[in-house]
């Protein structure tokens, strides 16, 4: 059987609405307008056919997928399907009972994000007090011997605190420390010029994540997620347009990743219209940036797009204004030279405080 | 801890899943798998902290009698530290 376009995990944006409202979300801006979200039957349904697609990881997400108060049936539906099920939530509103109950009904793993090491900063990031609630939430999560990945979305403010990031970590027992450099795109966009790091920035904490990851082999996974804005060529963004991922987000469209709908002119269905495998192998959307033939030049002819398939498309449509060419950050692209400047500009305005610009919305800014 | 008192286990946030479209095997931990062929399935299936690795290595040499012993030692050693990279080994000695 062909496995060159199958999905392996299914990624469940449970909803939109989130206690906190980090200015790198990358929820999609125009989030006040999201109001329906799709109910628990529907979401059995997708987990259902997205197994039968060849799915075997379920990531729940969001915004704040504890928000949802279903989130025990659907972790129960999951583990009757033998889903390995990842938690992906900012640890607000947890309690133990909760997270046990959880866990009792199929739940396999939890990931948590946090913003800083210091409370005050990482509340100001969160744009909510939650730090405390954070470490309890993680270390509830080790005291019932779930893996635990602690994630840190690193950007200008933080990175300087690696160390510190590490440290916490290993405090807590993470199995796994994911250091994501901002992805530049939705919020993080806008506010691109507040977090983008200066190139030493980025340098000192690849050197120190890298000494950690020799250091804790075997006892804690530690992953750096370098920034393509410093990256000679882009990342491979969800291994492949419609190749690896599903996303389907909380109204229910089903999207090859989460920003895939704010490319003006394509065309994604809705899990309530249509069967899963369907859109997966059939829609439009889907199949726009599948394969070789859509590929611009350069990269037609570049060995590295089985690796990277050209970049990211979201990118390439935010910042150039046209999803069908080569990825800016890709130093060979034609539109190479936007990323160069806001790497100047990031240069340049170290040490200058900016104003994070919140993301707005309903359920995000008045919790 | 040497190769042959070492008891190799897996980590107990790994699952072990049949895959119906291929007719493997995945080993599944959070938010990642890895495909396996036959004999990483086997030596998979061997990590449970009762055997030590001279004793899995005859075990798949019975089991594995048209492969050479040398090439399944390579296998082991190569597959447990694909493993142990990972963090999804245990080593009970
Ligand atoms: S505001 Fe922060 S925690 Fe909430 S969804 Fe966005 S990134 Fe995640
Ligand atoms: S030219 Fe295209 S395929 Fe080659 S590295 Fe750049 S983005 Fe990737």
């Amino acid at each position: 059987m062909n496995n060159e376009h199958r999905p392996y995990t299914l990624i469940a944006e449970l909803t939109y609405r989130c206690p906190l409202r980090c200015p790198y979300c990358s929820n999609p801006w125009d989030l006040a307008e999201h109001g329906n979200e799709i109910d628990t039957d529907t979401w059995l349904r997708v987990f259902h056919e997205a197994e039968e697609l060849g799915v075997v990881q379920l990531n729940l997400t969001g915004g704040e997928p504890l928000l949802r108060d279903d989130l025990e049936l659907l972790i129960e539906g999951a583990g009757k399907l033998d889903l390995y099920t990842n938690l992906i939530t900012s640890g607000i509103p947890l309690t133990f009972e909760r997270l046990s109950r959880l866990h009792t009904l199929g739940l396999d793993s939890v990931q948590v994000s946090i913003q800083s090491t210091r409370s005050s900063v990482s509340d100001r990031i969160a744009g909510a007090p939650s730090f405390n609630r954070k470490l309890d939430a993680m270390q509830w999560v080790t005291a019932l011997g779930i893996p635990l990945t602690m994630n840190v979305v690193l950007h200008r403010e933080n990175i300087s605190e690696i160390e510190e990031i590490i440290a916490l970590a290993e405090r807590v027992s993470a199995d796994r420390l994911e250091l994501a450099n901002t992805q530049y795109l939705g919020w993080a966009l806008k506010n691109r010029a507040a977090l983008l790091p200066t190139r030493e920035q980025i340098e000192r904490a690849r050197t120190v994540a890298a000494e950690a990851k020799m250091r804790l082999r075997g006892k804690m996974e530690v992953l750096f997620i370098t920034p393509d804005y410093y990256s000679e060529y882009p990342k491979s963004c969800m291994e492949g347009w419609g190749r690896r991922f599903i996303v389907v987000n909380p109204e229910g469209l089903a999207l090859p990743c989460h920003l895939a709908h704010t490319i003006s002119g394509l065309r994604f269905e809705h899990v309530t219209q249509r069967r899963l495998a369907d859109i997966w192998h059939h829609s439009a959307g889907f199949n726009r940036f599948r394969g070789d033939d859509w590929l611009p030049d350069p990269c037609r002819t570049c060995e590295r797009r089985a690796i990277d398939f050209g970049g990211c498309r979201c990118q390439t449509f935010h910042v150039m204004g046209d999803a069908d060419m080569t990825d800016p950050a890709c130093s060979l692209a034609p539109g190479h030279h936007h990323i160069e400047s806001a790497r100047t500009q990031a240069g340049r305005t170290t040490g200058i405080p900016v104003l994070f610009e919140y993301r707005t919305g309903r359920g995000c800014s008045s919790r | 801890m040497t190769l042959t008192t070492v008891r190799p286990r897996l980590s107990p946030k790994v699952r072990l899943r049949f895959d119906r479209r291929t007719g493997r095997h995945l080993l599944l931990y959070p938010e990642r798998g890895l495909e396996l062929n036959n004999t990483a399935t086997a030596i998979a299936r061997l990590c449970t902290g009762e055997w030590t690795i001279d004793e899995m290595l005859n075990h798949l040499a019975r089991a594995y009698d048209d492969v050479s012993p040398n090439e399944i030692r390579r296998e082991v050693c190569e597959f447990l530290d694909v493993l142990a990279d990972r963090g999804l080994l245990q080593a009970m000695s």
